[in-house]
């Protein structure tokens, strides 16, 4: 279904960007030079309204906006499903005269690098990936550091030891979190266990309701997810219980439930690099922002955080954000009890971007990525 | 397991299965009277939005169902003008109908999304809902879960034991023999689209209501579609939808609980089930080529009045 409504989208997309397309034919042809005008194509993975992670990249895209006036225009191409799909509305972008293309999700990596060898003279950036080439950037956030400042906070709150997770599918960025969450909740509650359900979607709020319900009812009282919508969310908020948001404050959606949100704050990033292609001065770069470049965010605390909880939390995050602190720090061993970093060791980025095992203590067996 | 694990595995598997159970007796009633409207899909989403728009308004629950139910007949009523009158092609035009409504329902649903709508309150059966086990997974739910089990039984009863029921079926079976029994296939096909489509928008009202009280665009997440499926499954019979939609919400539900548990079968096998199981259903009716089972003769079939 999602392919169908995104070639529909693809198609009136096309035809929009085809009726003003005459008016910048310079700009496409000199890409190193400066250019008077920038057009900046974003696919989504979900729709704008996921209250979600696609919000946040959109909201990106409106301060880009905000930031250059006339000299940027922008389009967008919404609920583009990881396949075949996302190769076609990428060629249509790039044909109809993108300057550059943010592909916003893990599964349209192949489809970009595909299509950025079709387009030598348009640059692309594809955001949580791990392949480059000269005219493919790749951009993503440090979200294990959001993750483990949860993790404390969630070891340190939890009454039944549980803690429930709602995961999207096996790839590295979700299984860091997953991780580093763990991790960080185990060294201030030893007894804490994780139970992991995987829904396979980024986003189907039904299901990740029916997930957060069986977590709940098999003794989770904390719930954490790395979906797109706030169901878990409301579903803690009726049930009486806490959860974090997911890229977004979701606060309107569990107003006593939020114990607090990792945010993903794209506009910096987004900005610069729209900068760059006006300057003429952008490159392929490979960028991991964290706390310090304010690409990760978090929402205020809640209301039932206790202030020492509270404390904790904040310091950790200030350390992570100054270097002091590494979410990854040995020893640390792989859940089939070999060892992965020796004490005082810290995890490497290529590691971290290909992480496919559970550390020790995790239950349950990672599924399969394809 | 401890019995009240037992008991909310229960309780979730049955609201889960109640969009399905709606949606699904929604699609049964059109095929029966030899409709096939594969836009169960953007019936159901616009319901959902109707339905949740107006619960936010602060209506009470029976209001959001009516709602729900008049913006999936009226949708409905689109299709029936455009395959009854017009002769469009019902396959293309119900596949019009999903985009259409999935189009639709995202627009007018933009101003909703963020908001959260008020919990639906539970009624709980006095009794019977002091049972051990079943007690809580079965009798205290939302009003909704009751009506659409009230809804199959009122539709089997009502094609079975009814003259209208009769006659929707022969025009289902035969509208050639039907229009020259003197009855008005048009009519009868139009009411029926109509009364589907309300089932389906209730069907989706209910995610909206219940399940998850929020609204973001195609959150149906594909659930027309096994609707669809589940009535080949029951073999156009309405308790066996109730059976179907149970199956099918047991293996969402079993699936989420089974990886909690540890225990992990991989996702995808379990999304792809239903459909594998409606291949082997109409495997099995074609096998046995059995008259009682088998799909109303008409379905799908554009009827003409020859002049």
């Amino acid at each position: 279904m999602r392919g169908l409504l995104s070639k529909a989208l693809a198609v009136s997309a096309a035809v929009l960007l085809a009726a003003c397309s005459d008016s910048e034919q310079t700009a496409s042809n000199a890409p190193e030079k400066s250019a008077d005008k920038v057009k900046a194509g974003f696919i989504y993975v979900g729709p704008v309204s996921d209250g979600g992670w696609t919000y946040e990249h959109n909201q990106g895209r409106l301060a880009v906006e905000g930031a250059f006036g006339d000299q940027v225009e922008t389009t967008f191409v919404e609920s583009v499903s990881e396949g075949p799909d996302a190769e076609r509305v990428l060629s249509q972008m790039a044909n109809d005269g993108a300057d550059i293309i943010f592909t916003t999700s893990f599964g349209f990596m192949n489809p970009t690098i595909k299509v950025a060898e079709q387009f030598p003279n348009v640059k692309f950036e594809h955001a949580t990936g791990f392949k480059r080439a000269d005219n493919v950037a790749i951009y993503s956030s440090r979200f294990y550091e959001g993750r483990h400042v949860l993790g404390l906070v969630a070891g340190k709150m939890t009454k039944t030891n549980t803690i429930g997770y709602i995961a999207s599918f096996p790839i590295p960025e979700v299984v860091r979190g997953i991780n580093a969450a763990y991790l960080a909740a185990k060294s201030v509650n030893p007894a804490v266990q994780f139970k992991v359900i995987w829904v396979s979607s980024w986003f189907d709020p039904g299901k990740e309701a029916d997930a957060a319900k069986a977590l709940i009812d098999q003794g989770a009282d904390i719930l954490m997810q790395h979906t797109d919508s706030p169901a878990a969310m409301q579903i803690a908020e009726q049930r009486g219980i806490y959860a974090f948001g997911q890229a977004s404050d979701m606060a309107a959606f569990g107003p006593t439930a939020q114990l607090t949100a990792i945010i993903d704050d794209w506009a910096p990033y987004y900005i610069e690099r729209v900068g760059a292609m006006l300057d003429g001065t952008w490159q392929s770069t490979d960028t991991w922002g964290g706390f310090n470049t304010g690409m990760v965010a978090l929402a205020p605390y809640g209301q039932a955080v206790p202030d020492d909880v509270r404390q904790l939390a904040e310091e950790a995050r200030v350390a992570i954000s100054e270097g002091r602190l590494h979410p990854f720090t040995g020893p640390i061993n792989k859940q089939d009890g070999s060892a992965w970093l020796a004490a005082g060791e810290t995890a490497d980025d290529g590691t971290l971007l290909g992480m496919d095992f559970y550390v020790e203590g995790i239950e349950g067996s990672l599924p399969s990525s394809n | 397991m401890d019995y009240s694990l037992l008991s909310s595995i229960l309780h979730a598997i049955l609201v889960a299965s109640t969009p399905l159970v709606f949606a699904g007796l929604g699609a049964l009633i059109q095929e029966r009277a030899g409709v096939l409207n594969l836009g169960v899909e953007g019936l159901m989403i616009v319901g959902a939005l109707a339905g949740f728009a107006t619960a936010l308004a602060g209506y009470p629950l029976l209001f959001s169902v009516i709602a729900a139910a008049f913006a999936g007949a009226s949708l409905a009523a689109i299709f029936a003008l455009l395959v009854l009158r017009l002769y469009a092609n019902p396959v293309a035009t119900g596949l019009a109908l999903t985009l259409f409504g999935l189009g639709l329902s995202a627009l007018a649903g933009a101003q909703y999304v963020g908001q959260a709508a008020p919990q639906v309150s539970v009624w709980t059966i006095p009794l019977l809902s002091q049972l051990p086990v079943v007690g809580h997974a079965l009798f205290s739910h939302d009003p909704l879960v009751y009506l659409s089990i009230l809804m199959a039984a009122l539709i089997w009863w009502f094609l079975k034991q009814t003259r209208a029921g009769l006659i929707l079926r022969a025009v289902g079976e035969n509208h050639t023999s039907a229009h020259s029994l003197g009855f008005s296939v048009m009519g009868i096909r139009f009411l029926a689209i109509a009364a589907g489509g309300a089932l389906a928008g209730i069907g989706g009202s209910y995610l909206t209501l219940v399940q998850t009280p929020l609204f973001v665009e195609g959150m149906t997440a594909g659930r027309g579609w096994i609707a669809l499926a589940l009535v080949v499954f029951a073999s156009w019979r309405p308790f066996r939808v109730i059976a179907g939609a149970y199956l099918f919400g047991s293996v969402t539900i079993l699936q989420l609980h089974s990886q909690a548990f540890g225990i992990s079968i991989p996702a995808q096998w379990l999304s792809m089930l239903p459909y594998l199981v409606t291949i082997v259903a109409l495997v099995m009716i074609s096998a046995r080529g059995d008259k009682g089972v088998a799909a109303p003769g008409s379905l799908g079939k554009i009827f003409r009045v020859s002049r």
